[in-house]
């Protein structure tokens, strides 16, 4: 009885097995990566903790597998009464630490290449020196990274702080960059807690009332070489309220000659709009003086 | 009674004593007034199992909702609701105490105590968890919590969650908490006081070892907590700012209190249930635990380093490297001891004879099972790596690998290893082997695929998700898998309730278990013991089997020499 249900188990098992490896194929067993080399860094860590981690999974579970079957109760057999083994013991409890040591190092050889920026290639935007120490040459296209209940608010601009009162650029959910150039996000929030993720333009990091968090990308010349780019999905990834499930964020990544038409276009639309509500504004205000001297 | 004053000098045999001279108490009301740690442990385990079934259907209402993308069976507020209460209810109301029930049925009679060492407090403990279920529950009637478990601020301050939810959560945590407080500093007395004549340190049973470390764990952590949510509170109501940063304080102060209790309560969660297994795993397997003492170690040392871990919770947000660095090396470290325990378990079962009853697929379950949540565990300690993963299903998946795969399988061994002794009778064998099989099957197809919605980018509390990807297959198989859960829980459950009535008469050692609560009859008397015997090694019930069997070979005239001396 028991022997049967054991070999459907492990049918299951080699089920599940056969079942894995298309699902292996179609990157089911590994993050999302391709759009920045931060990204990709972190799915080569990841497939190193993968095989390290393969490795214990099934050295682990076919001896647990083997023994709930090998040792299973049979007529004339006795169980051994060992009570322990002090060198076994030493040894697993040794072999463990190793393989941890093993993961810290490779986590360390990949964090410089994951965390620090590189400088924008010759076929980037050109930039000029910002205030940001990140990539080493000093030059990042910074962008402004507000979230809000349940929008994302981006402002070109290397001044977070003031983002808001220098005449800027500045966009809602769709961010629009230049590929093969470095972009530095300060990532803020005026309400609640909000993460900024991409999946495909590497981790997330949550954007806390009241602190500025950082992290860049630096997306490939392919991506922009079609008119109107390629754009990358992502969402909040901390809950933000109701309607925190659409809080979506896009990045649009174009060649750097389209970014700057882009950006200068945009430039202009805003500055008109601010002089379209200004004007509104002074004859609001010159109608109301004149309705006030009427008065009088 | 000559024979029963005599019966302390003598050897520990077992004998027939009479009980329930006295008759024992019944109805309603002798449960609401008893300081009896038997009633109250049932009382325990039957809310604890109450709430679980509430907090299971609530997963499965949310599942429903995710059956298929952009479904729109539940607004974005009750889904927010659910995942609240759902997540709540099993931290607080099922897992913690569910352990605590067990403990206060089984730890005195593990040690051979005759009650806890304060038994009204012991009473009072379970009252103010009841309480703090009910508080929590009756916001159902105005407007639940929508902050998720860990209701992190500014999102629970009441610009943003004005309603009374997250003060029925607060006051969840005061009135829980407290109970588990006065609870754990009862286990704790009654651990180091009342242990049966030489039962020291070494030989002590390691469900109560890890019952010892619960207790000192949420002694450690709970008014942390505590703190944190009378500072909301504050926040809430009287103006004060902890956590606003525009006035001053921060909302990353929330997270490190609420962590620094959080994540040592993931190791108060799972760490009775270890106990559990390692109560099990000997007993159908006929062999010692192999490495008692490294067991025990590591159960300590796994709770000393739990307490220094919480901050991988926030590995996303603004902190400084060396946190991440420290945070990383700690959570890696923790990976040790328990895998030491994982090596020790599979060493018991190494050149045994096992029986395969439900308590031991269980507990292998549980071992197969925490072995991968363990894995991905790693994963999510290597910061780098969790700046994709966190907060996205692939931590969902890791926690109920180690949760309901771990600490929920360990739950339901420990409740048909120990069934036949609270009640007299066993439960069904065929029906529990059944519903194993439903519940491993189905958590592996729930909660196996979640790990790859999560590496496609879906973050975890989400209402609705977008049809990109594999995810809608996914999410599909998930919800099936999570009714087949449900069905494999269901039988269980009627099979509890068959077996309270028609169930086989048990006896008093129907495992031939290792443990001193085997010695007493099915149920227990309300006093336990008449003799408490003399403890000579961590398997007390076998010296006394290997006793009774020498003692049968004594020639028939020694025995009635015995008999005349006690005449």
């Amino acid at each position: 009885m028991t022997s049967r249900r054991l070999f459907l188990a492990l049918l299951a098992v080699l089920a599940g097995a056969l079942a894995l490896a298309p699902v292996a194929s179609a990157d089911l067993l590994t993050p999302e990566s391709g759009g920045s080399s931060n990204a990709d860094d972190i799915d080569t860590l990841y497939k190193y903790v993968l095989v390290v981690a393969a490795v214990v999974f099934f050295v682990v579970e076919g001896l647990l597998i083997y023994a709930t079957i090998r040792f299973r109760a049979r007529k004339g057999a006795v169980a051994s009464q060992v009570r322990g083994n002090t060198r076994l013991e030493v040894g697993w409890t040794v072999g463990a630490a190793i393989i941890l040591v093993i993961l810290a190092t490779l986590t360390f050889i990949k964090l410089d290449e994951i965390r620090n920026p590189p400088d924008s290639s010759p076929e980037g935007l050109q930039l000029a020196d910002t205030s940001r120490r990140l990539p080493p040459s000093g030059k990042s296209l910074n962008i402004c990274v507000n979230g809000q209940q349940y929008l994302w608010r981006y402002t070109y601009a290397d001044d977070c702080e003031n983002a808001d009162n220098v005449d800027a650029v500045f966009s809602y959910e769709e961010m629009v960059v230049p590929t093969e150039t470095t972009v530095t996000l300060d990532i803020y929030s005026q309400d609640v807690v909000h993460s900024w993720w991409i999946p495909k333009l590497g981790g997330k990091f949550d954007a806390v009332p009241g602190y500025s968090n950082h992290t860049w990308f630096k997306v490939p010349a392919k991506y922009g070489e079609k008119p109107g780019g390629t754009v990358f999905f992502g969402q909040c990834a901390e809950l933000c309220g109701q309607n925190h499930a659409n809080m979506t964020a896009r990045v649009r990544a174009v060649s750097p000659a389209e970014f700057e038409r882009w950006y200068e276009q945009r430039r202009r639309d805003i500055q008109a709009a601010r002089r379209a509500q200004a004007q509104a504004q002074q004859t609001q205000s010159e109608s109301g003086a004149a309705a006030g001297s009427d008065e009088s | 009674m000559a024979a029963t004053a005599q019966a302390s000098t003598l050897t520990p045999v077992p004998q027939v004593v009479a009980h329930r001279v006295e008759r024992e108490e019944r109805g309603f009301l002798s449960w609401l007034t008893t300081t009896d740690h038997k009633k109250i442990g049932i009382m325990y385990l039957v809310s604890t199992f109450a709430f679980f079934i509430v907090g299971g259907i609530e997963a499965l209402l949310m599942r429903l909702q995710l059956a298929q993308p952009s479904n729109d069976l539940l607004t974005p507020q009750t889904y927010n609701q659910l995942f609240t209460m759902h997540g709540t209810t099993m931290v607080f109301l099922f897992v913690v105490p569910v352990v605590a029930g067990f403990g206060n049925y089984f730890v005195p009679l593990m040690i051979g105590a005759r009650d806890m060492a304060f038994p009204k407090l012991n009473a009072l403990s379970f009252w103010l968890l009841t309480a703090g279920g009910l508080v929590f529950y009756a916001s159902i009637f105005f407007d639940a919590p929508e902050c998720g478990w860990t209701c992190y601020s500014p999102l629970s301050d009441d610009t943003y969650l004005p309603s009374g939810g997250v003060d029925a959560w607060i006051f969840l945590i005061h009135l829980t908490g407290l109970g588990s407080l006065v609870g754990s500093i009862n286990f704790y007395a009654t651990i180091a006081n009342m242990r049966a004549p030489g039962m020291g340190w070494g030989r002590l049973p390691l469900f109560v070892w890890t019952i010892l470390t619960y207790s000192v764990l949420l002694i450690l952590s709970l008014p942390v907590v505590a703190a944190g949510v009378t500072l909301l509170l504050a926040d809430r109501h009287w103006g004060t700012n902890f956590y606003d940063a525009a006035n001053g304080g921060s909302p990353m102060l929330w997270q490190h209190l609420f962590w620094f209790f959080g994540h040592p309560e993931v190791y108060i969660m799972v760490l009775p249930t270890f106990g559990i297994l390692s109560e099990v795993l000997p007993v159908f397997a006929r062999k010692p635990i192999f490495g008692y003492k490294a067991v025990a170690a590591s159960t300590i040392v796994i709770a000393f380093l739990g307490l220094l871990v919480w901050a991988h919770h926030m590995f996303t947000t603004p902190s400084p490297s060396i946190v991440l660095v420290f945070f990383m090396m700690s959570s890696f470290l923790i990976a040790v001891p328990t895998g030491v325990k994982i090596f020790n378990w599979i060493a018991t079962l190494w050149r045994g004879t096992i029986h395969y009853t439900t308590a031991l697929l269980f507990s292998v379950g549980f071992v197969g099972t925490f072995v991968l949540g363990g894995i991905t565990g790693i994963f999510l300690a290597t910061f780098p790596i969790d700046w994709q993963l966190h907060d996205t299903y692939f931590v969902v998946a890791h926690f109920h690998y180690t949760l309901m795969g771990g600490a929920v399988f360990g739950i339901f061994a420990g409740l048909y290893y120990w069934f036949p002794k609270m009640t007299g009778r066993m439960m069904h064998e065929g029906m529990g082997k059944a519903s194993f099989w439903f519940m491993f099957i189905g958590f592996h197809t729930t909660f196996l695929v979640q790990h790859s919605a999560g590496l496609e980018g879906m973050p975890r509390r989400i209402y609705e998700y977008a049809d990109i990807g594999n995810l809608a297959t996914l999410n599909l198989i998930s919800t099936i898998g999570a009714f087949t859960i449900a069905f494999g829980v269901l039988l269980s459950m009627i099979n509890v309730l068959r077996s309270l009535k028609t169930g086989a008469v048990a006896g008093p050692d129907p495992w031939k278990a290792n443990t001193l609560e085997w010695f007493v009859p099915s149920p227990p008397p309300k006093n336990n013991f008449d003799v408490i015997p003399r403890i000579r090694s961590v398997e007390p019930m076998k010296d006394i089997r290997r006793e009774v069997l020498a003692q049968s070979r004594v020639p028939a005239g020694a025995a009635a020499g015995a008999a005349g001396d006690e005449g």
